[in-house]
């Protein structure tokens, strides 16, 4: 048996390495560059019940090992994703996890009903953390209450598992994963992008036209680790754990703090090869750590008496 | 379209903060529209992160090497000046598509109009429309004297009108004052410049085909994060978009919002 090999809620996978959502596209720009079927999983684009634009540019500015954006969601719309995008996908042997968001709770059942349906869609990661819309998105990812309530009703629509992307823009992120857990979800996925700002030094005025983004790449990892390191110990659910990865040993260093799998974000952009190579360099680094199987690195880092049966399992 | 890490043959200053970067690797054979670009990873490290879009000045095949054009302005760009002959740098590319030579036919005139650090694929351009019997009168505006590059370069291969902003050295003013001043005009017109210039260019009608390069903060560069993202023209639903980096660079006037 392959020392990668991963059991989640609706999803089994060669391997815990699968692009983040928003940072991927629907795979047909990557899949140029390499075959597909390598990534463990793959988490499209997010989607709204109808088209959006999204925001104006400039949309990202960069910053000290990070960069911010603000896209504002913008994709081609239920019809367009479940009629043309995600059968397009069909021909690789990855499982989907499909990213549901909208502006109202009707948006993400709507969304979560149709999309649950399609094929290759073996799990929903429900985006109640997006910062850069008006309306949705983050608001209902930092009330504790709306995060239950919406995670409950996409849970009753939904024909896979439903995972809930949190968002690391709350003073307790704990409570958030608590409520959604209630809620019925199935796993967590975090963190999503912390919201940050630039400012031009010439024009005085932000860089970004929405004003505010969210911020990626390695300068979050230290907050995603702390997270999740707090979140797995006082969950029982699986978390896919994504903030700055770029390594082989930065995957580890997730396992270790309590993730299950992992998502890459920012780092396709700076090194597109860089999910193939991650995948391609784990099973080494597993030999050279005396790791027979990655699993076994989960919750490595929690202190004995922290250890929930469920992680030990 | 690879990843590359390709040979520094020369990085020399051309011009006040231009810099003429030549590479050698195997991705020049897969180059074959001008104003193509690269994406360029600066450094190793962490700061810049991100790649940076330049486009393609020159292409030769028969020797292995391409030329990029920058202005050295910001950190990516500055590190980029430091590069050495040969050192490696970290490739993506042939990027995006280019300005589309099959619409000139020989013996057609077709006007090539740059401004500033939007000069450098129209170079390319020129050498392969000459190629192809097509007659280029080029027009080229810079800030100031001494930010002007490759005039002589320009003017070997048709007519070539400087001009500069401060008028020290050809027309005084902006391109679009060249052409009216010349009485210019041509079956084709290609650009790349600020976006003011190609937004007069679009509306002028100096010839019946216009052809723009787009420039957009980007971050993939392949098509795939919708950061540089503009609207289609004349689209009701407003939904219509076309990516700058993988629908463009270069796009018919007319077809986009700019």
């Amino acid at each position: 048996m392959s020392s990668l090999s991963i059991e989640l809620p609706g999803l089994s996978l060669k391997n815990p390495v699968m692009p983040a959502s928003g940072c991927f596209g629907f795979g047909k720009e990557y899949s140029q560059l390499f075959d597909l079927n390598v990534l463990g999983s793959m988490m499209v684009k997010a989607t709204t019940p109808e088209p959006r634009f999204g925001n104006s540019t400039p949309r990202v500015a960069e910053t000290p090992g990070g960069m911010l954006n603000a896209i504002g969601l913008q994709n081609p719309g239920l019809e367009k994703v479940v009629m043309e995008e995600l059968p397009w996908l069909e021909k690789f042997d990855v499982p989907i996890i499909a990213n549901v968001a909208g502006s109202t709770e009707e948006d993400y059942i709507r969304v979560a009903e149709r999309i649950s349906k399609v094929p290759n869609v073996h799990a929903l990661e429900l985006n109640i953390s997006c910062p850069n819309v008006k309306t949705g998105g983050i608001a209902f990812g930092t009330d504790p209450e709306m995060a239950k309530e919406l995670t409950k009703k996409v849970k009753a629509v939904s024909e896979v598992p439903v995972y809930v992307k949190l968002s690391p823009n709350v003073t307790d992120i704990v409570k958030i994963a608590k409520a959604v857990e209630a809620g019925g979800a199935d796993g967590l996925t975090m963190i999503n992008t912390l919201v940050g700002m630039r400012i031009d030094l010439h024009s005085a005025k932000p860089i970004l036209s929405n004003r505010t983004g969210g911020l990626s790449g390695a300068a979050i990892k230290p907050v995603a680790l702390r997270m999740i390191y707090e979140v797995s110990q006082q969950v029982r659910l699986p978390i896919i754990g994504m903030g700055g990865i770029q390594s082989a040993e930065d995957v580890i260093e997730f396992f270790y703090a309590g993730a299950s799998a992992v998502a890459v974000g920012t780092q396709n952009f700076v090194d597109p090869f860089v999910c193939p190579t991650i995948i391609e360099e784990l099973p080494e680094l597993l030999t050279k750590l005396g790791i027979s199987h990655i699993s076994e690195c989960t919750g490595r880092s929690w202190g004995k008496h922290e250890q929930l049966a469920y992680h030990r399992a | 379209m690879r990843k590359e890490l390709c040979e520094v043959v020369s990085n020399l200053c051309i011009a006040d903060s231009i810099y003429e970067l030549t590479l050698s690797g195997a991705m020049v054979n897969e180059m074959n529209e001008p104003g193509q670009f690269v994406h360029v990873k600066v450094s190793n490290g962490l700061d810049p992160m991100l790649r940076r879009p330049i486009s393609i000045a020159s292409i030769n095949k028969d020797e292995g090497k391409f030329t990029i054009i920058y202005r050295k302005q910001g950190r990516g760009t500055s590190i980029l000046a430091e590069k050495k002959q040969g050192e490696m740098v970290d490739i993506l590319g042939p990027l995006g598509n280019g300005f589309p030579v099959e619409e000139a036919a020989p013996r057609e005139t077709a006007i090539l109009v740059g401004g500033g650090i939007g000069v450098p694929p129209l170079y390319e351009l020129a050498k392969q429309l000459v190629n192809k019997g097509v007659q280029v009168i080029n027009i080229l505006g810079f800030q100031n004297e001494s930010a002007v590059f490759y005039e002589s370069k320009f003017a070997k291969l048709g007519e070539t009108y400087i001009a500069t902003v401060d008028g020290a050295y050809g027309t005084k003013g902006f391109v679009t004052d060249v052409i009216t001043e010349k009485s210019i005009n041509g079956d084709i017109l290609y650009s790349c410049g600020p976006t003011p210039m190609l937004r007069a260019l679009e509306t002028a009608g100096y010839a019946p085909k216009v052809y723009l390069s787009l420039e957009e903060r980007m971050g993939c560069g392949i098509g795939a994060c919708f950061a540089c993202v503009c609207h289609v023209k004349d689209d009701p639903s407003g939904y219509a978009y076309k990516k700058v980096c993988s629908d463009g660079p270069v796009f018919r006037a007319g077809e986009v919002a700019i």
